[in-house]
């Protein structure tokens, strides 16, 4: 028995803890679900529109770093291409403003170097006139290189052909680094050649000076991939050419292009043909210079978009942490006004059940009271008979009158268990009355004394003073108390013992408790003690309506009644009645005609 | 007070209205040995026909029966006889229907089953209470 109540009670205890996981796992999952819709809502419109701002960002950068460095290309393709146009045009000015016979004479040749040397800052070195068969024939300048032979030279054999001609860089007879001009003229038939050697440093400062950032630089290559500018150690111009042809940009006359060099090192080029194509000058810079400023701006970025998403990701969860935290109070207050109700229920299920006992009862108890009534009448009948003379010499008399007695005190005994049985529907006397409580408590201890004195009790009362009246009918008052103080006494064996009455007020209810140091009620039987024919008296001495019919009278009033009680030690029955008015039941409703 | 004087050997003429006819006769009995001339009715229908031949002083009614609902048959008897005193029994508990009695013109109630002497303390303070003629 008790194994089964443990077991169900483990079992509900179970139940108990399943619904809170489960419960809990409900509030996870929407926690999970609330995190998820905030963060997408928040999180993705913040990183498209960032990804989307950075990278028109990049794009407008890069495109104004293309562009700055296009228009450096193009400033110096113009400055370079014009300084060796003009060289040239000199060269031609000499060549067509003397005949050959004029030019080999060497004075001649000095002044002219002379003058074109003062008028362009010394960048021609010298002059010489060359014959068709590769032999310079008169020579102006630092070198003595009057009859020297360029038949074999590589220049040569171009110059020869064409009008004109501006030579690659090359190191020639003197070993330094030069490059030569040429002018072609005819005579008899026979060309002849005017050139001139350019001072290589000069040319060299025109692209030399050129810098670009921090890390970027200018030179010039010739389709050979030689240098045509100072050699530069890191530039490997050979491989360089080679990648410009494979991007089919070394006969575009401008391109940029982005490589990688030998150490994994990111660099941006600027490539733009000059000399007609026959040359390329190259701006190079470091990719992380040239984009320094973007590589800055894309670290703020990107921080700041880390600390957003981390605010908001932050925010979503305390947000929705906040938000479960509502709804489970929400739904915990929920469950509790649904316990209540449940309580409620219950409740009017045992109103209503305690109400269908009463209607049954009233019913029997009409039924039985007119035979009862009969039987009573009859004995009094044979009563009033044996009044008579001619029976009052019988032998029996005496016991006639004591059987009669019996039956009327029995009769009686059945009107009683039907008025109770009908109070327990209805009212004996339903007025309802100002009532004083504690008139009404010593009044019962009045009708109790008897009793009282006879079972060895001792009555006493803890009444306080100026409470106020409540309203209710009197006798069902008395019905109650009556009820409770004889259940008190019936609890107390033949030793004797003590009744304290008290009443007093707590809040706005009236307060009355009947406690007996008595037997004490069985805590199994606690919780039955109100329902309607249960009793714990042996058979014939209780009919187990007395605390139903309280029960039922105090409930009436909008009151309570409870009970505490230990086995052995005593039993408390405490009262509460509302005092305030607006707990009055109208009188009518509680009325039934019979 | 003067009537009742003046007529203590005149028994008071009672009329026991009630559907269970055992308790009207054992009633009926007891009353008439203590000196009530009493008539006996087991439904509102006899009661009415009783009282068209001779006339009652005390009408002892119960008010739950069968064929009548007894406040009906206080309203007729109170037609009938205007002057007829009305004492009810009623049902334990009942005392919403007695009171609606009262307010049709009986003189009292007693819930049943009651004792005889009530009853007939009851009829008595009623007979002195009877309206004049």
């Amino acid at each position: 028995m008790f194994g089964l109540i443990d077991d169900s009670i483990r079992y509900k205890g179970n139940q108990i803890m399943d619904k809170e996981k489960s419960k809990k796992k409900n509030y996870r999952s929407l926690m999970r679900n609330v995190v998820l819709t905030i963060l997408l809502t928040a999180l993705t419109p913040t990183l498209v529109v960032s990804i989307f701002i950075l990278n028109q960002f990049a794009d407008s950068y890069q495109k104004k770093v293309h562009d700055h460095f296009t228009l450096l290309a193009r400033k110096h393709k113009t400055i370079i291409d014009l300084f060796l146009e003009e060289k040239l045009m000199d060269i031609r000015l000499l060549a067509s403003a003397y005949r050959f016979e004029e030019l080999g004479n060497e004075s001649l040749l000095n002044r002219k170097l002379i003058e074109i040397q003062q008028a362009h800052d010394r960048v021609f070195v010298d002059v010489g006139l060359v014959n068709s068969k590769g032999l310079q024939i008169a020579y102006a300048g630092p070198h003595n290189l009057t009859g020297a032979s360029y038949a074999d030279s590589e220049w040569f054999k171009t110059a020869i052909n064409n009008p004109y001609f501006i030579s690659d860089v090359f190191k020639g007879l003197r070993g330094t680094p030069h490059f030569i001009v040429s002018v072609r003229q005819e005579i008899d038939g026979k060309p002849w050649i005017l050139k001139s050697t350019i001072d290589f440093g000069e040319f060299n400062i025109l692209v030399e000076n050129l810098r670009i950032g921090e890390s970027g630089f200018a030179y010039i290559l010739n389709k050979k991939g030689e240098f045509q500018t100072s050699p530069i150690a890191e530039v490997k111009p050979g491989i360089l050419i080679d990648h410009f042809e494979k991007n089919g940009i070394l006969d575009r006359p401008n391109s940029i292009l982005k490589l990688k060099n030998n150490d994994g090192k990111e660099l941006i080029y600027n490539v733009t043909s000059i000399k007609k194509g026959e040359w390329v000058m190259v701006l190079q810079q470091d990719y992380d210079d040239a984009f320094a400023e973007l590589k800055v701006t894309q670290k703020i970025a990107v921080l700041i978009i880390v600390v957003a998403s981390l605010c908001i990701i932050a925010s979503s969860f305390i947000l929705s942490d906040i938000l479960i935290g509502r709804i489970s109070l929400a739904d915990e207050e929920k469950e509790s006004a649904d316990k209540e109700k449940e309580i409620l229920a219950q409740q009017v299920i045992e109103t209503g059940k305690l109400a269908a006992v009463g209607e049954l009862a009233a019913g029997i108890a009409h039924e039985i009271n007119n035979p009862v009534a009969i039987m009573i009448e009859e004995a009094g009948w044979i009563q009033d008979l044996l009044e008579e003379e001619d029976l009052k010499q019988s032998e029996n008399l005496e016991e006639f009158y004591r059987s009669l007695k019996q039956i009327n005190t029995q009769g009686r005994r059945c009107k009683d268990i039907t008025h109770k049985l009908l109070s327990f529907a209805r009212k004996t006397d339903p007025r309802v009355v100002q009532i004083s409580i504690n008139d009404l408590l010593k009044e019962i201890v009045h009708l109790s004394s008897q009793r009282a004195k006879y079972d060895n009790i001792a009555i006493h009362t803890e009444l306080e003073k100026h409470l106020p009246a409540i309203s209710a009918s009197e006798t069902e008052m008395q019905q109650v108390f009556l009820n409770l103080v004889n259940n008190a006494m019936d609890a107390i064996d033949k030793r004797g013992g003590s009744i304290t009455l008290t009443s007093k007020l707590v809040g706005d209810d009236l307060a009355v408790m009947v406690a007996d140091n008595g037997a004490g009620i069985a805590e199994a039987n606690l919780s039955r003690i109100f329902d309607p024919f249960y009793t714990t008296k042996p058979v014939g001495k209780g009919t187990g309506l007395g605390l139903s019919i309280c029960f039922g009278i105090i409930k009436k009033l909008g009151g309570d009644i409870h009970v505490r009680s230990t086995k052995g030690k005593g039993t408390t029955f405490e009262v509460r009645i509302p005092v305030k008015k607006e707990a009055e039941l109208p009188q009518e409703d509680a009325l039934d005609t019979g | 007070m003067r009537k009742n004087e003046k007529r203590p050997s005149t028994p008071i003429r009672l009329l026991l209205i009630d559907d269970e006819v055992d308790y009207v006769n054992v009633l009926s009995n007891r009353l008439s040995k203590r000196n009530f001339d009493v008539g006996k009715a087991t439904s509102g229908a006899e009661a009415f026909q009783m009282l068209r031949k001779r006339d009652f002083d005390i009408a002892v009614l119960d008010l739950k029966m069968e064929d009548m609902d007894g406040i009906e048959i206080l309203k007729i008897l109170k037609k009938i006889a205007p002057e007829l005193v009305v004492i009810m029994l009623t049902g334990h508990g009942s005392a919403e229907a007695a009171r609606e009695g009262i307010r049709q013109g009986a003189y009292d109630y007693l819930t049943k089953p009651c004792e005889l002497d009530e009853l007939i303390d009851k009829i008595k303070e009623a007979h002195g209470h009877q309206p004049a003629g």
